[in-house]
């Protein structure tokens, strides 16, 4: 097979500096997964379709798996693992562990990066904009009331 | 012996996962996180016909690519796989004849994506296609081929029970109805994608397996047979599992083509299906059409149940028999009913073959008798909850089918929902378009009667304490997300009288932990829990031997609480866990495993008539549910409001999972019952997405108030029983009852989408059009007369 020509991209990962060699046109799942060994960010359908990918560019939700790599340079780039502050779970990643916001937990990281982001822009978001903001990430195990609930908890600064 | 503690410290209390903090943090690794560096991809050729001979598959040319490692076909396995013993009709690849469109016919293994899919390119398959059925009723016509040989007439399995008097319960019966419902065919859905990871060792002839499974154990069985490999060869993992619902809970084509693969290219290869190719593995629920027919007393009290149930399986029999027998089966062991008439066919299509989902054969069925039921009350002028109410079981009885029902609690969930709800205030009194409607369920805890009958237990755990003092839990029972782990863990710590987090969990690696059966038909609480009370009572009495010498007391009066051994009733220091254990292990002879296990009593295990095993069980869970909807006419939408919802789980070992497996269920129900749908064009999956195959996303779903009702089953574990099926089946007719509260109109056919609910709507205003203009022609004749 003929390899494509690679470029090193640069960007802020989780508040670090980071720089890959990478072809143009490889998914940003896929470079976070394979290259960087990030399998926090997980792989749930075959492109936009459910969400479980979902990670945070410059603070906005986005699907890593209709993200390529090469638009990520200069930006910052947010996934799961960078949630928890010297292995201290976040408010929100705790609200989902204690409210049982994650059952299987396939779905969990890209739920938990889609609500991070709507709490940095709504604080204290109202069950509709929680369902609004989350429309797109797909869970099977919880039927979403213990999610909102993890959600609103994390909100209300509930330890 | 010891009586279990009255007071409980840590069963009963909300607890959340013990492997939680891995999930909202990213580090749990799943089947496609593994370190996979240097394996070789695998890919699957799958067929484009859904029925054909084959003549020949060329794989000359993929296997001279440079980069490819393995080429499998059909040739290279020539055992079939499957669930029963009887029923094993399935290659992992293809061999002579294909049977659906997806069908597994060879695999590569390459160096990367790219030339594996080029690979793929370069296999040449040659065919002669044969007649293709895509319906029952096609499959079943007489001069159908079969797709099995020994299988004429398409049927997988007719099964015909006869319960009591069926004509005199009619016979005395003031009202009876009979009416046909159709489900769709539906998918699990689970968000993981199906995927295994393979290492081969060539020197030892040793192979490795990390797979997307519930029933690690079956793929140990399965790999052994279609490698035709000594089982102590083989290792199954099982690592975090993301979500099975039934999906996982037999060895699917996927694991041992890819174990085929690696033995193959002698190394490891990972083989990882796309969303598509999990949809055709899907092993859902089967596409059914039930034939109902009941009767009923003035008041409500049930005289008889005639029901025939055509189940559309798929190419291959995967628990095909299992699911149409528990279709039957569970008809019984809800309500009382004096006689049963119950007729059963599945039937080989040319399809991806359908399998066990969540609630296992039982939903359908239990969606046309409630849904029945609610409307003949509504005939009879009776209140659907006074109608159940008349029919209610009294435990401990067996019913008729030989299924034992030793607690009950559907009395108290039906008082719940029902108050809840607002029911009596509420019914028939919402603004137009809202209604309400209410159904029941239940579901067994565990079959009863295992399928590999060896004479071992049915469930067996290891706990094993150390130098350092930890308790390590051994189980091979699959946590796939229910949380089973934890209720493990919980009921180890309870019995010990020790804190939660001494004890840890190791889950399902077949190097370490003792064989189970597998996570389906919501067997692991109730059995694998007694199975842990027996061990850690095994353990326990050999920390109180320890205890005696120091403390100068008989053992049997001695207690442990709070990691505290006492005498009994002695409120003084006592001796702390960490000397027990120390002077435990020196007694003992150093590190100590106890053993417990248990089986379900032959008693327990099912009727004499043939396939009187299946529906067996030593504890049912019972749920009652209340639906409110909200029907738009002119866009056909039904918008669920509200669910009230309450289960008799037995006793709820960690409440808070409890509740998510209750609004999961009911949710998952909702799913089936308002828009999930397989949809197939001449065997082409059009659902391979989940932009296709709507799963209800979170804007559509709703509130789920519920009630938890501990009946305290004598047998369970803790008096527990399952918690995580029951509620499913309840939700499907409890939402056409709702719509037909609402709308006066019945839909028999699901999912309720917009398009079939705005065709049966014009089917209704064409009758009525109909009705009036007959009813003028009669007024205008009779006047004419006059």
């Amino acid at each position: 097979m003929t390899q494509a020509t690679k470029q090193v991209r640069a960007f802020c990962l989780n508040g670090r500096a980071q720089e890959v060699l990478v072809a143009d046109n490889v998914l940003l799942l896929d470079t976070l997964r394979e290259a960087l060994g990030l399998t926090g960010t997980k792989r749930g359908c075959d492109g936009g379709e459910c969400g479980a990918c979902t990670v945070l560019i410059d603070g906005t939700p986005r699907l890593a798996c209709l993200t390529r790599t090469q638009e990520c340079d200069g930006h910052g780039v947010e996934t799961i693992e960078g949630l928890a502050e010297n292995g201290r779970m976040s408010r929100l990643q705790r609200a989902f562990h204690e409210r049982l916001g994650t059952q299987c937990g396939y779905c969990t990281p890209g739920m938990v990066m889609a609500a991070d982001g709507l709490l940095r822009r709504n604080p204290d978001p109202s069950v509709a904009e929680i369902r609004a903001a989350l429309a797109g990430n797909i869970c099977r195990c919880t039927g979403y009331v213990k999610i909102i609930e993890a959600i609103q908890d994390a909100a209300r600064g509930a330890p | 012996m010891t009586a279990m503690r009255n007071t409980r410290e840590v069963v009963g209390q909300p607890t959340p996962l013990i492997d939680g903090i891995e999930k909202v943090t990213g580090q749990a690794k799943y089947t496609a996180d593994l370190p996979a560096a240097g394996a070789l991809v695998g890919r699957i050729l799958r067929s484009p016909f859904s029925h054909a001979r084959i003549l020949a598959i060329d794989t000359s040319a993929a296997r001279a690519l440079p980069g490819v490692h393995a080429v499998v076909t059909g040739d290279d396995c020539a055992f079939t796989y499957g669930v029963l013993p009887i029923a094993m009709n399935e290659y992992p690849l293809a061999r002579e004849i294909v049977r659906y469109r997806g069908e597994p016919v060879a695999a590569v293994a390459a160096e990367d994506e790219a030339t594996a899919a080029e690979a793929m390119r370069l296999i040449r398959l040659e065919v002669e296609e044969l007649p293709a059925y895509y319906t029952a009723e096609a499959a079943r016509a007489p001069d159908a081929v079969p797709l099995h040989a020994n299988k004429p007439g398409n049927i997988e399995r007719a099964v015909h029970h006869r319960f009591g008097d069926v004509e005199a319960g009619f016979a005395a019966a003031d009202l009876v109805r009979e009416q046909v419902y159709r489900c769709a065919e539906i998918a699990h859905g689970q968000m993981e994608l199906n995927g295994a990871l393979v290492a081969y060792d060539t020197a030892r002839d040793h192979l490795t397996i990390w797979s997307t499974t519930q029933v690690p154990y079956y793929v140990h069985l399965m790999l052994a047979r279609c490698l035709d490999m000594d089982m102590s060869r083989i290792r199954v993992v099982k690592p975090f599992v993301g979500g099975g619902f039934g999906a996982r809970v037999e060895t699917l084509n996927f694991e041992i083509i890819a174990a085929l693969l690696a033995r193959a290219a002698g190394g490891r290869v990972r083989l990882l299906l796309s969303r598509e190719e999990t949809f055709l593995t899907h092993r859902g629920r089967p596409e059914t059409e039930v034939r109902l027919k009941l009767g009923m007393t003035r008041a409500g009290r049930l005289t008889a149940c005639a029901c025939e149930v055509v189940q559309r399986g798929g190419a291959y029999a995967g628990y095909g028999i299992v699911t149409i027998l528990y279709a039957g089966s569970l008809l019984q062991g809800l309500y009382d009913i004096p006689a049963i008439a119950y007729d059963g066919w599945r039937v080989y299509a040319n399809l991806p073959p359908c399998g066990a989902m969540r609630g296992h054969g039982s939903v359908d069925v239990r969606f046309a008798f409630e849904a029945l039921l609610d409307s003949m009350a509504g005939e009879a002028g009776l209140d659907p909850f006074a109608v159940r109410r008349q029919n209610l079981l009294s435990a401990p009885t067996e019913t008729q089918n030989g299924l034992r029902v030793e607690s009950y609690g559907l009395g108290e969930c039906l008082d719940w929902v029902e108050r809840a709800s607002g029911w009596t205030a509420r019914r028939g009194r919402l603004e137009p378009g809202r209604g309400l409607g209410m159904a029941c369920s239940h579901y067994v805890s565990g079959a009863a009667k295992p399928i590999h009958w060896t004479g071992e237990p049915h469930a067996v755990v290891h706990l094993r304490l150390d130098f350092d003092g930890g308790i390590t839990l051994l189980t091979g029972a699959a946590d796939i997300g229910q949380g089973s782990s934890t209720v493990m863990a919980q009921a180890a710590a309870e019995v010990l009288g020790i804190r939660l987090d001494r004890v840890r969990v190791v889950a399902a690696d077949s190097m370490l932990t003792p064989k189970d059966n597998g996570s389906y038909s919501s067997r692991v609480t109730f059995m694998v829990g007694n199975a842990t009370i027996d061990a850690a009572r095994a353990l326990r009495a050999q920390l109180l031997a320890a205890a005696a010498e120091p403390l100068g007391v008989p053992a049997d009066t001695i207690e442990c609480e709070h990691e505290t051994f006492r005498h009994i009733g002695d409120d003084g220091p006592g001796l702390p866990f960490a000397d027990v254990a120390r002077a435990a292990l020196a007694r003992e002879g150093g590190a100590i495993t106890a053993k417990g296990s248990f089986t379900c009593p032959v008693e327990f295990q099912g009727g004499k008539h043939k396939g009187g095993a299946v529906g067996s069980t030593m504890g049912f869970s019972y749920a009652a549910q209340v639906v409110e909807v909200a029907v738009d006419i002119d866009t056909g939408m039904v918008t669920v409001e509200q669910v009230w919802v309450a289960q008799d789980c037995g006793f709820a070992i960690n409440p808070l999972a409890v509740e998510g497996q209750m609004q999961g269920a009911v949710w998952m129900g909702m799913g089936q019952a308002i828009g999930e749908e397989t949809r197939y064009e001449r065997g082409l999956a059009l659902h391979g997405s989940l932009l296709d195959y709507r799963v209800p996303s979170i804007v559509e779903s709703p509130p789920i108030a519920l009630h938890i009702v501990e009946s305290i089953d004598p047998n369970g574990p803790f008096g527990a029983k399952e918690a995580s099926e029951g509620a499913l089946a309840g939700f499907l007719p409890a939402l056409v009852n709702a719509i037909a509260d609402a709308i006066g109109l019945r839909l028999e056919t699901l999912p309720v989408t917009p398009d079939r609910l705005l065709e049966a709507l014009a089917v209704r205003r064409r009758e009525q059009r109909l009705a009036r203009e007959l009813a003028r022609e009669q007024t205008h004749a009779q006047e004419g007369v006059a």
